[in-house]
């Protein structure tokens, strides 16, 4: 791959790379070293754990990754695309195609109904409704909502909601899955339920990066990296 | 996003927040509805003033020989005390003029006066009694509903005759035939030979109530002392030759009275333009002070829309976050919410358009103003309303369109 002239060499498949990212905030008095070098790289169809305590810079590294931030310094290649010094709407249009956001409050639109809420990043996208429609009835129909559709988000249980969540994600068929804490807000029978959803999506070939401070959440993964004062602290494959 | 989902999405925004929207365009509405209302007024007496007013009250392309104007806004009471003591018009300086004119004009002789006019125990009082000669139907246009005007004969002899108004008529035959029967006007029976159509009314004022005798008649006297005449009208066929018969009879006139050149005329030549001209000064005021109402009503409707958007983009910061998110660049959320304001404001305009039309209607039904609504105005009213919705929304959706997509994502 020839893009890659700086650091490591990249492996095959290879969807995320980051090389020796870094993101500063100034915060007036003092500046926050929120990463300080974080080279990773995650392929094709991999389902990766990242964890960390508060303050560990996992949150900043998934802004990053989600491309709604870009990097002091260092390098991020998203899909064989150098993103880390994209413009404003380049960068809203990588979130577009190539990100499915799935987020610890759902974030879901209250007044629009499920259909509507997962077609939402397909109207940025610039589809006709028709097309929209196909499209976004196929993801629910992904995640097992095909019948709640017509149904706002009130109406819904946790649950289901963030199964809409998880469709808005998908619709776009993104290179990756990118979640944010997706079972902070679920009881546990809830959070198994989502599991099994990301667990089938991963088999169904789709690349997953969660963020997760609970540890048996992220066992579900089969790669956990531990991030830890905004460096890498381990980066395991979990034994199959 | 195209601009078809933007504004689908603030219609249903605006929808879902009824009250909120109500009040937000309720500035808009007023702007919109008080320009639509006064313009149609202006625009309605403006047309009444060039078209009905003036031509009834004069005729077109015709000029009065007078002492003194007809209408005449604002006078000192010592230009009136003047123009009291000029002679008045005789009947030989009417025949003067009639004879030497050279460009081809009909004329009529007018003198008026208010009587009482009676049939059988029936009174119609407060009637403008005219006595004219024969062309004086021709020159104010009025046609003859039933029977028919008196003629050049019946005039020169001053046949005892009548020419009945529509509401003479009514108020003293009701639904019995006019024609034949005897008035009594001044206590001389009159035959009635004709009944004029309806005139209806002029801002407020019945013009009906008239009628119309031969100018030799024995009702001379009730109206002028004996050779007098209030007014002699001349109706030239085109604006050009009424010019021109203007200045003769004023050459004419200003021999007989043996007027020196430095003198100024001691009678007037009036026409419809005095009025228009009046008209015309209080339209420019109009003009002046509407506009005035009007932006002010839009600006304080822009910045309550502005208010509201601001409200709107805090509120929905979080949507806006999670918008970007899914790929939303700035010039769709700018859109957005651009095509919220405006829809607000054109939801507005339209409510002021038609809240216009109706004061409009409601105008013409309740006071004499003659309102009529002008398409420039409805126009203007639509393009002004989107353009506040517009300037209002530039600076909160500008605001909104900038927002970090993560700190906006972050906040509850």
């Amino acid at each position: 791959m020839q893009p890659f002239r700086t650091g490591d060499t990249p492996l095959p498949d290879v969807i995320i790379l980051t090389h020796k990212l870094t993101r500063e905030y100034d915060m007036g008095s003092e500046l926050v070293r929120a990463l300080r070098g974080v080279s990773v790289q995650i392929r094709k169809n991999e389902y990766v754990a990242v964890m960390g305590p508060s303050g560990s810079g996992k949150s900043t590294l998934m802004n990053l990754v989600g491309c709604l931030d870009t990097p002091t310094s260092g390098e991020y290649w998203l899909n064989g695309q150098k993103v880390s010094d994209l413009e404003d709407d380049e960068l809203a249009r990588i979130r577009n195609k190539e990100i499915g956001f799935v987020f610890q409050t759902f974030n879901l639109l209250p007044r629009a109904d499920a259909l509507h809420n997962v077609e939402l990043p397909l109207i940025y996208a610039g589809l006709s409704a028709r097309h929209r429609r196909a499209q976004a009835t196929h993801a629910l129909e992904r995640v097992g909502l095909s019948d709640r559709m017509d149904h706002k988000p009130n109406e819904l249980s946790g649950g289901q909601r963030q199964r809409v969540a998880i469709a808005r994600a998908l619709v776009n068929e993104p290179s990756i899955l990118l979640a944010d804490e997706p079972t902070g807000n679920l009881d546990s029978t809830t959070s198994m339920e989502i599991m099994g959803v990301f667990a089938e999506l991963h088999r169904q070939g789709q690349t997953v990066v969660m963020v997760t401070h609970e540890q048996d959440i992220a066992a579900h993964a089969a790669r956990i990296i531990t991030l830890r004062d905004g460096l890498v602290a381990t980066d395991q494959l979990k034994a199959a | 996003m195209p601009i078809f989902e933007a504004l689908r999405l603030a219609l249903q925004t605006i929808r879902a927040q009824k009250l909120k929207s109500g009040f937000s365009l309720l500035g808009v509405f007023i702007g919109v509805a008080s320009l639509i209302g006064a313009w149609s007024i202006a625009n309605g007496v403006n047309r009444y003033m060039t078209e009905k007013f003036a031509q009834t009250l004069y005729g077109v392309n015709t000029f009065q020989l007078r002492r003194q104007p007809m209408f005449v806004p604002n006078v000192p009471d010592s230009v009136w005390r003047a123009w009291r003591r000029r002679p008045r018009i005789r009947f030989s300086d009417a025949e003067a003029i009639s004879e030497a004119l050279t460009v081809p004009v009909i004329t009529a002789w007018q003198s008026s006066d208010n009587v009482t006019v009676s049939f059988a125990n029936k009174e119609a009082r407060d009637i403008d009694l005219t006595a004219a000669s024969e062309r004086y139907f021709e020159i104010k246009n009025l046609r003859i509903a039933v029977g028919r005007a008196f003629t050049g004969q019946e005039n020169r002899s001053g046949a005892p005759v009548a020419v009945l108004g529509d509401a003479v008529a009514q108020r003293l035959f009701v639904d019995r035939p006019p024609l034949g029967r005897n008035v009594r006007i001044g206590g001389v029976p009159y035959r009635v030979v004709g009944v004029v159509e309806k005139q209806g009314s002029l801002m407020g004022f019945p013009l009906d109530r008239f009628v119309v005798v031969p100018a030799l008649s024995p009702a001379q006297n009730l109206v002028n002392p004996p050779g007098i005449l209030d007014a002699f009208l001349v109706k030239a066929r085109s604006e050009p030759e009424m010019r021109e018969a203007m200045s003769q009879a004023e050459g004419i006139m200003r021999s007989r009275r043996h007027l020196r050149p430095r003198q100024d005329d001691n009678f007037v030549l009036d026409t419809s333009e005095g009025i228009q001209r009046f008209w015309a000064g209080i339209s420019r005021i109009l003009m002046i002070v509407m506009p005035g109402i009007v932006i002010v009503s839009l600006v304080i409707g822009g910045i309550v829309i502005m208010n509201i958007m601001l409200m709107a983009v805090a509120e929905r910061t979080r949507e806006i976050g999670l918008r970007k998110s899914l790929g939303a660049r700035r010039r769709d959320v700018l859109r957005q919410f651009l095509a919220e304001s405006t829809a607000i404001a054109a939801v507005g305009a339209a409510f002021g358009i038609v809240a216009g039309i109706g004061l409009t209607v409601l105008i013409n039904a309740i006071s004499p103003l003659p309102a009529s609504v002008s398409p420039t105005s409805i126009i203007l009213g639509v393009v002004m309303g989107a353009g506040v919705g517009v300037v209002a929304g530039v600076y909160p959706a500008s605001r909104a369109a900038r927002l970090d997509p993560i700190a906006a994502l972050r906040q509850e």
